[in-house]
């Protein structure tokens, strides 16, 4: 996989570190009780084939924190944008 | 058909023309007691040990999406071992390696089960120390170990780079019961027993729909039609979530690509197991002289069973790193496979919250020393309703309740598993 850094232009992908899923949204505090919002948050996960949305980091580049849409089935990156 | 060394010699003289199909090719009956998903490892051995174990369940199938052994009991790298640190996970794979231990004799199928030994090299004081906290734990389990400091490694494993002043070999944790196992065979021999206990196995079949009534599961629509069933057990780790989803279930699971790698065929060199402490990598040696060696998963989400380039190199200089007379071999074939890596890398055998519908998913990159037990608990668990001793720890609840089983310690991090 080849990523194409906004900043630093098309690079390997030993450059990056995947983190996560962009599409999960940390839920607002939910007090000290851990709610089903929280532990569906933290651990569970939609994991299904085809296009997301990922954030990687550029940690032997630009450090910058991008949002990768990236194909899971075939490893096809189809478009990167800064958050 | 009974394998024996008399069969061999009375086929070898009619010109082995004699030897019958392992098992049948089964036509999807409209209805099972137990329908169990996934024709691999875990399905195969779920069915071998519910139609052995608990013959009072009934009409059992397999049901398998391609062929049968085609998945990841056919993708990995042999290694069987019970050196777990953690009490949900130790007993577990401990009976894991009793049960490999008498598998054949069991199966009457040869799974080449070699107990060749496994070696963890450490690299540090602090590794020393994790690793004699571990092989204690392993000792009060039942499943031995020794602890080798620099000179009696030597002395077992000379060829290892001992000068090496970035990572020092100081010594390694034994596990002399560890080894490999033939993983095909191992698909084959489970479906043989399960065949001759009546089990249907049906290829080509791929579940498309599971069928719920008033929140219970009522069968599977497949390719092949629809199956009714009584209980419906999940056992396809790869695809655990997508099989998921289809009833309606999120999972505590990512799916991760591990790249494996063999090498040409060579004259015998490596007679145990060896894994490298100060990266990730780890190697023995096929019967047909091929070194077989594996590191870390690439670290992103993949359904694409094939990793990438940096992930190779970064294995090939783990290797370099601790014997670099492997150098000269060349790469005959590198694949990957596609892991349920859980959210703190232990397994999941458990029923779901969907009725009559049950999970054995979760297996991250270590399912296959596993199989036995992994088959055999589930099967414990279909058949009684509540989990086997040995696997109580593997629910799917335990998440929410803060009871992780994380050897690592890496938290909800499936790519850090």
């Amino acid at each position: 996989m080849r990523i194409t850094c906004p900043h630093c232009g098309t690079r390997g992908v030993e450059e990056f570190t995947y983190t996560q899923d962009a599409e999960r949204t940390r839920p607002r505090d939910g007090g000290a009780v851990p709610t089903k919002e929280w532990t569906d948050y933290v651990y569970l996960r939609d994991n299904l084939k085809g296009p997301r949305r990922e954030y990687w980091y550029h940690g032997a580049g630009c450090h910058a924190w991008l949002v990768v849409e990236r194909d899971v089935s075939t490893h096809e990156i189809l478009s990167v944008t800064l958050p | 058909m009974r394998y024996s060394a008399f069969s061999v010699f009375t086929q070898a003289l009619r010109g082995h023309t004699g030897w019958k199909p392992a098992w049948r090719k089964a036509e999807p009956a409209p209805s099972y007691d137990v329908v169990i998903i996934g024709g691999g490892g875990g399905g195969l051995a779920t069915a071998y040990y519910l139609a052995k174990n608990h013959p009072e369940v009934g009409r059992i199938a397999v049901l398998e999406k391609s062929w049968l052994g085609g998945g990841n009991i056919g993708r990995n790298t042999t290694i069987i071992r019970s050196n777990y640190m953690l009490p949900g996970n130790e007993p577990f794979y401990e009976f894991s390696m009793k049960l490999w231990e008498g598998l054949e004799q069991d199966l009457n199928y040869n799974a080449m089960v070699s107990q060749r030994g496994i070696y963890n090299i450490y690299h540090s004081d602090v590794q020393r120390d994790a690793y004699a906290k571990r092989g204690n734990a392993m000792i009060l389990h039942g499943a031995g170990a020794q602890l080798l400091d620099r000179a009696q490694l030597r002395k077992e494993i000379p060829y290892l780079n001992y000068d090496n002043a970035r990572f020092p070999v100081q010594g390694a944790l034994v596990q002399r019961r560890g080894g490999t196992a033939r993983h095909d065979a191992v698909a084959w021999g489970y479906a043989r027993g399960a065949d001759q206990r009546g089990v249907d196995i049906i290829e080509n079949c791929e579940v498309t729909a599971i069928l719920q009534e008033n929140g219970k599961v009522t069968g599977v629509e497949t390719t092949r039609g629809t199956i009714r069933a009584g209980k419906v057990a999940m056992a396809v780790a790869g695809a655990s979530s997508l099989l998921a989803a289809k009833a309606g279930l999120r999972l505590p699971i990512e799916s991760h690509v591990l790249q494996a790698f063999v090498t040409e065929g060579l004259k015998p060199l490596i007679d145990t197991v060896i894994t490298f402490g100060a990266g990730h990598f780890y190697i023995s040696q096929s019967d047909k002289g091929g070194l077989v060696f594996g590191g870390d998963i690439d670290g992103y989400n993949s359904y694409a069973q094939r990793g990438n380039l940096p992930v190779v190199e970064d294995v090939c200089e783990g290797g370099m790193a601790l014997m670099p007379m492997i150098g000269r071999a060349r790469l005959l074939r590198s694949w990957g496979g596609v892991m349920d890596m859980s959210m703190d890398g232990s397994p999941i055998i458990d029923k779901t919250p969907v009725e009559n519908l049950l999970i054995n998913a979760g297996w991250c990159y270590g399912g296959f020393k596993a199989t036995p037990a992994s088959g055999y608990c589930f099967a414990h668990l279909i058949a009684r309703g509540e989990p086997h001793p040995v696997a109580a720890a593997y629910r799917l609840e335990r998440f929410a309740e803060g009871k992780v089983i994380d050897e690592k310690g890496v938290g909800a991090q499936p790519n850090l598993h």
